[in-house]
């Protein structure tokens, strides 16, 4: 991976929104060539999607998020991944990691309310036949997500004007 | 009852910084966009806070020594040798001071005697020229221009000495016009200097700042220069710490030392907890490549031309920055002057920019951008003051 390409990611990182032309402004480069380096790192998976950090609890929306902690018996040649992907592909589910220590998946996981997870739980993912054990733990707050700090952190203390 | 048989009439006579009456304004309009501001958007970074604040856990609140903590001595030394290739025993050649502000003040007021003669590039730094006459010295401007990349040339510094002169700032990489000395145009100044043996205070404040590839020379790494030289610098804008208020003076011993008395019965000396800040943001920039330092400069870098490219495409010419956080664009063809420029701008379109005779007179016909703020805030700023540019045509 380039120098340019980095620094294309750590502006788009920051604001996915900018325009080509402002890209590639500060990039020294053109426009073309910011719009096919972003269409290549598209191509290649490296640029996966595009979304707004969201604070749902300024929303009217209900939901419930909880960090499942699971057990599973890893499966001969397949190891965790098949089990990872029955467990990705239910829509409740917003993320899979692969853990160290002292289980083996962490599911990260949505819904509208506690008893549509504990649904989830105890119907969906316990009936998994590799699936040993849960521990479901759920988020009471969340304070900063992907970088982003919820309240509190646009500060700017500087005078207006200084010398 | 009248005050003024008792104010001192030299100091009275100096007048307000032009950017007060901006900042007075500005600081009422909640909308307005302020691309005033003379120091880094970042915030110090979160280990260089911790260590002040694990010093404060610890009790450390006591006055350090005159010219500064050794350790922290110790590694400005390090960094100075490493990064500019400048010498400096850090038991004797280098203190501590309350900002670089402090050390600009000192050293103008151990070094010059009544009607002596300093020679103050300008466009600069609003404090220099005020600083020199409360010394009781007499501030002589040398025109620096867009033509030459604001660069300070021998011709310009040769035409500006007198027989009175005995001093040169010189404050590179500058603000507010980002212009930089390479180290061709300094070794021409050094000539200069070497024949007329003028003493040179070396502000270097935004030496970590330079963009396009282009390394800060320091003046004192001017073969025969040292000796010539007080070099000044700090940790406000390298490492986003201008509130702690830690800057440092080095030059030869002889010099520092009479800075010293200075310090010592004034100021007694920097701040503990800034000091420990100080270090923390060295030693930890040694050990990582100055990781921090590199980010904030590309984010910088990125921005600068942003900002360049967008008053370019406004039918503005913008000598390209070199150095610091500001563009210094000419606004000429609008046929304002600076002051209307941005008064207006500021209340027809609520973007607060300084005027460049803020700067010295021959700022005039320039208006100075600090691009130290968010991108999201630079663009919209750009439109605005694209549209005010767009309706005086």
């Amino acid at each position: 991976m380039t120098k340019f390409e980095m620094e294309l990611l750590d502006l788009l990182k920051e604001d996915c929104r900018l325009p080509l032309e402002k890209l590639a402004i500060m990039l020294g480069s053109t426009t073309v060539e910011v719009a096919e380096t972003v269409d290549r790192l598209e191509k290649q998976r490296v640029i996966l999607h595009y979304a707004p950090t969201i604070n749902w609890d300024k929303t009217d929306r209900e939901r419930v998020e909880a960090m499942i902690q699971v057990n599973v018996t890893p499966q001969r040649d397949k190891g965790f991944d098949e089990v990872a992907g029955r467990i990705y592909r239910f829509e409740e589910v917003k993320s899979v990691y692969l853990m160290s220590g002292g289980y083996d998946l962490l599911v990260l996981v949505e819904g509208r309310n506690l008893k549509e997870l504990a649904l989830f739980v105890s119907s969906k993912l316990s009936a998994l036949e590799q699936v040993t054990a849960t521990h479901t733990c759920f988020v009471l707050k969340r304070y900063k997500e992907d970088g982003i700090i919820f309240e509190g952190d646009k500060f700017d203390n500087r005078l207006v004007i200084t010398p | 009852m009248n005050y003024d048989r008792y104010i001192n009439p030299d100091i009275a006579a100096v007048p307000p910084s032009g950017i007060r009456r901006f900042f007075d304004i500005a600081a009422t309009m909640k909308d307005a966009i302020s691309l005033g501001v003379g120091e880094p958007d970042f915030v110090t970074p979160y280990h260089i806070r911790n260590a002040a604040i694990n010093s404060i856990t610890d009790g450390e609140t006591q006055y350090t020594g005159n010219r500064g903590t050794p350790e922290l001595l110790e590694e400005i030394s390090w960094y100075l040798e490493h990064r500019y290739g400048t010498k400096y025993n850090p038991k004797t050649e280098i203190m501590v001071t309350v900002g670089a502000s402090e050390a600009i003040d000192v050293a103008l007021r151990a070094l010059i005697s009544p009607g002596d003669e300093v020679l103050v590039p300008e466009p600069s730094y609003v404090s220099y020229s005020p600083s020199v006459i409360f010394a009781g010295g007499k501030p002589v401007g040398v025109v620096t221009t867009a033509e030459t990349e604001f660069r300070l040339t021998p011709e310009a510094l040769r035409a500006s000495i007198t027989p009175r002169t005995k001093f040169l700032i010189l404050p590179y990489p500058n603000n507010p016009t980002g212009g930089i000395m390479e180290k061709e145009d300094l070794e021409k100044i050094a000539q200069v200097v070497r024949e007329k043996e003028l003493i040179v205070i070396s502000d270097e404040i935004y030496s970590e700042l330079t963009y396009g590839g282009k390394q800060h020379v320091s003046f004192a790494a001017i073969p025969g220069m040292w000796d010539y030289t007080i070099t000044l610098n700090g940790f406000s804008k390298a490492f986003a710490m201008t509130g702690w208020r830690v800057g440092y003076a080095c030059g030869p011993e002889e010099l520092i030392s009479v800075m010293l008395k200075i310090h010592q019965y004034a100021i007694m000396c920097a701040p503990r907890m800034g000091q420990v800040a100080a270090l923390e943001a060295l030693r930890s920039g040694r050990m990582t490549d100055y990781e921090d330092v590199c980010r904030m400069r590309e984010s910088y870098d990125r921005r600068r031309r942003l900002m360049v490219e967008g008053f370019r495409a406004m039918g503005l010419d913008c000598f390209e920055p070199r150095g610091a956080f500001y563009v210094f664009p000419s606004i000429k063809p609008t046929g304002l002057t600076s002051e209307e420029f941005c008064n207006r701008l500021l209340k027809e379109y609520k973007v607060a920019c300084v005027p460049g005779t803020a700067f010295g007179a021959c700022g005039e016909g320039h208006i100075r951008c600090s691009y130290a703020t968010g991108i999201d805030k630079l663009n919209i700023a750009l439109e605005r003051m694209e549209a005010f540019v767009k309706s005086l045509k």
